[in-house]
């Protein structure tokens, strides 16, 4: 096989793989609302994903720096093309990350809800917006000879990218209330569980459309049977759901997300980024990579360090592999600072 | 203003605000590693309580590391996308290596020292930090080979075929020795930082006889650290002058606004003069310092701006190739003088504190509250200084600045992220500091009253 096809997986797989793990993270941050009841329940779903956001968003910043090394040409045009919809998502990306770490270190009221606030749409925003993102990707748009994009921000909401976007909104929101029931005990595992039900039924509707759109349009042999294997998946996660399998309700809905992103992939390929202006304006696994050179030593050192970093966050999850309740939930401790003042 | 100045500013703005807090995090995780290890080793309470208050701080500080660090991966394609097609196949190598290396390594272990002090046996607990800490040196080194690569292209060829830039040989980008030099000043530099950061919140607290145990061996401890990694900022920032002047002599020229060559050069501490040096009003000149600065001995030739800009017309035609000379002199005299005024009071508060003592004097505390901002403006004016004076090239030699911004975003896009990142930025400074200087006035934990017994159900040790 040839390099540009095995980076072309490989960033498939980096995708794939952030998708499955920050999607429930995102699902998490979007159910804050409807699940956390009051301040220690909010905690509780918070701190369920606590110790493994941040790696599980690195994933995002491997996949980036990934196709900057082996296919320049299409970071570039994707990054500079899709200007608006990223910096959204950067500044959505800003305010979670911080608002994990700081809605706990001051003992108020406002100030909690204001970080929530952060940590809800920050996760509702990329949810959606990675969707419109990969809709378009595979949708095409318009470059030009140069490989520029030369649309506006506008044309990127067409109704079949926006249809993307719901369509990751929902896998992820599902996601996360799957992950949570699986990862909670008492009344958030019994609500989450009840949520994923629901969510089970708006999700295969919205993905189904949007498969089934992807796949009409310009289906494949292989893009036909990833999704209907997706489709599979996510009617099976939805049953897992109905019973009360919260292990088996997860692992379908983590396949779903990870064929689906494959069916995606696999009828893009062998473009990266079609274009509809002329054919032949298109990046293209070939003309958007890198020299086999820089391919080949870019093989190496995934081939070495991606097993080690897979064992290590899998590692991780088997340190926090407990369900938690509000009773794990420490009583916010004031600081010591009265004490320190009274001494000054 | 047109597009091209506005990538330019964000670029400035958000790396400079973004390198606040990546020089903390790199020399914090190695002192808090440190501490937990002398825990460890010793059982001390003192050293518990340390890391535990050290290591809050540190992860107030991280997440805005963290966060800001998106931005930069992905503002190359936003703001540069011809700069990032033109060198993508070199350059996108050591940030791909940098995330997959380096932010899963930091960020994972991270994970699991901040939530894993009760479920993780307490020596591979201890171990999570040193790999986290780790991650944040290989960080550090594979952006930096990246830059390096910048300020001297090695291991590449032009395709005139593509107009692209071609890897020939990875080893040479990553023992690039611009690329060794450059690690060595910065991440001595990111340990002066954090030792001046510990410096100031540990003398706020000694002034006012808090937590002695704790914040006295803290000041002396971080008095030291800025001591040593200020000796190793000057010894590699030495060897750094050198190497920079045979590569980019233009830089060096522009560092003291030397127009006209001169054997022996002698070094203006500072001058009275008109904007870009050309006339003299008044200096202070420590005569053949720049000669020994530059090539490593006293009477050396140094070559000025004029002889540069007539050599670069020749080799790479018509054009200005000097770099805006106020901003390269004046921040590289500021990156010394604020990394050697650290030092100065490092030194002053290690004398005045020793065997038990406790200074009176007003303002030496005054200066200890004040040495945390000096390593984090001489680190600003020093990225200044590089990245300003490597102009009008982004690749030296290679490749314009005004060749490298996205042809198709507009001047109003660029301004749309522009402001909102610098407000965005803005709003969480202030939220930061603020909640630094709450968990850093709060003091330590007091020691932990008997063992918690071991039982499944009992509350996490540590929880958002």
């Amino acid at each position: 096989m040839e390099l540009t096809t095995v980076w072309f997986g490989l960033i498939a797989v980096l995708w794939a793989g952030y998708f499955l793990l920050e999607g429930f993270d995102f699902g998490v941050g979007i159910l804050l609302p409807v699940l956390g009841r009051d301040e220690r329940e909010r905690r509780v779903l918070i701190n369920t994903i606590g110790p493994v956001w941040d790696g599980n968003e690195v994933w995002l910043l491997v996949a980036g720096g990934a196709t900057f090394a082996a296919f320049p040409e299409w970071y570039a045009t994707l990054f500079s093309g899709f200007y608006l919809p990223l910096l959204i998502i950067l500044v959505a990306l800003i305010l979670r990350g911080v608002a994990f770490e700081y809605r706990g270190k001051v003992d108020s009221d406002t100030w909690r809800r204001r970080w929530d606030a952060c940590i809800i749409v920050g996760s509702l925003l990329p949810a959606l917006l990675w969707g419109v993102a990969f809709g378009n990707i595979v949708r095409g748009v318009r470059l030009d000879s140069r490989h520029e994009y030369v649309g506006s921000f506008f044309d990127l909401l067409n109704p079949y990218a926006l249809l993307g976007g719901l369509t990751t909104l929902a896998l992820f929101t599902l996601h996360g209330a799957v992950f949570l029931a699986l990862k909670t005990d008492g009344r958030i595992r019994r609500h989450a569980g009840d949520l994923a039900m629901r969510l089970g039924v708006a999700a295969v509707v919205v993905a189904g459309a949007f498969l089934l759109w992807t796949q009409l349009t310009r289906g494949d042999a292989g893009g036909w049977t990833l999704s209907a294997a997706a489709a599979v998946a996510l009617v099976g996660a939805v049953a897992a759901a109905y019973r009360r399998r919260e292990g088996w309700a997860f692992l379908g809905t983590a396949a779903t997300i990870v064929l689906a992103t494959a069916a995606l992939f696999v009828t893009l390929f062998p473009k990266v980024m079609p274009s509809t202006i002329d054919e032949a304006f298109s990046l293209t696994t070939t003309n958007a990579a890198s020299t086999p050179y820089t391919l080949k030593i870019m093989t190496w050192v995934a081939v070495v360090f991606t097993p080690i970093v897979l064992g290590y966050q899998a590692w991780t999850y088997w340190v926090f592999r407990r369900r938690l309740t509000v009773e794990h939930i420490p009583p916010v401790q004031p600081l010591p600072r009265d004490a320190v003042s009274t001494v000054t | 203003m047109d597009a091209l100045d506005l990538a330019r500013w964000q670029f400035g703005i958000i790396t400079v605000y973004h390198f606040i807090f990546v020089p903390i995090t790199i020399g914090l995780s190695a002192l808090v590693a440190g501490l937990q290890t002398a825990w460890v080793r010793t059982g001390k309470p003192e050293y518990l309580r340390a890391t535990k208050f050290w290591g809050k701080l540190f992860l107030i500080n991280f997440a805005m590391g963290v966060v800001t660090g998106i931005v930069q991966e992905f503002q190359f394609g936003m703001n540069w996308s011809a700069y990032s097609r033109f060198v993508g196949d070199i350059f996108g190598a050591p940030l791909a290596i940098e995330g997959l290396l380096a932010f899963f390594l930091e960020s994972t272990f991270l994970g699991l020292w901040i939530f894993g002090w009760d479920r993780l046996p307490k020596r591979v607990h201890l171990a999570t930090i040193w790999l986290a800490s780790i991650g944040t040196m290989l960080s550090a080194y594979f952006i930096l080979a990246a830059n390096s690569w910048m300020q001297h292209p090695v291991g590449y060829r032009l395709n005139t075929q593509t107009g692209r830039a071609e890897l020939t040989d990875f080893p040479a980008v990553l023992t690039n020795s611009t690329a060794l030099v450059t690690f060595a000043h910065t991440v001595t530099a990111c340990f002066l930082t954090a030792g001046a950061f510990m410096l100031t919140v540990s003398a706020w607290h000694l002034r006012r006889g808090n937590q002695d145990e704790v914040f006295r061996p803290g000041l002396r401890l971080a008095a030291w650290v800025v001591l040593i990694a200020g000796v190793g900022v000057f010894v590699s920032g030495d060897v750094q002058a050198r190497v920079m002047t045979e590569q980019q002599p233009m830089k060096m020229a522009a560092a003291e606004a030397l127009y006209d060559t001169a054997k022996p050069a002698s070094f203006s501490v500072f001058t009275i003069g008109s904007l870009n040096g050309r006339e003299e009003f008044a200096s202070v000149r420590i005569p053949s310092l720049l000669s020994l600065m530059a090539t490593g001995s006293p009477s050396g030739e140094v070559e000025g701006i004029n002889d540069l800009q007539a050599a670069y017309e020749q080799r790479y035609g018509k054009g200005d190739y000097v770099p805006y000379v106020p901003v390269t002199y004046w921040s590289f005299r500021l990156m010394i003088g604020f990394g050697a005024l650290a030092m100065l009071i490092a030194a002053i508060g290690l004398w005045t504190t020793r065997r038990g003592r406790t200074p009176k004097w007003r303002l030496l505390w005054w200066a200890a509250g004040a040495t945390v901002a000096m390593p984090l403006l001489a680190n600003s004016f020093g990225w200044i200084f590089t990245e300003m004076g490597r102009q009008p090239w982004s690749v030296f030699g290679v490749l314009r600045t005004g060749d490298s911004d996205s042809p198709t975003v507009g001047a109003g896009t660029v301004a749309t992220s522009l402001i909102v990142l610098t407000v965005l930025y803005g709003v969480l400074a202030v939220v930061e500091l603020g909640l630094l200087i709450r968990y850093a006035r709060a003091g330590a934990p007091e020691p932990p009253a008997g063992d918690d017994e071991e039982s499944a159900d009992r509350p996490l040790a540590f929880a958002y």
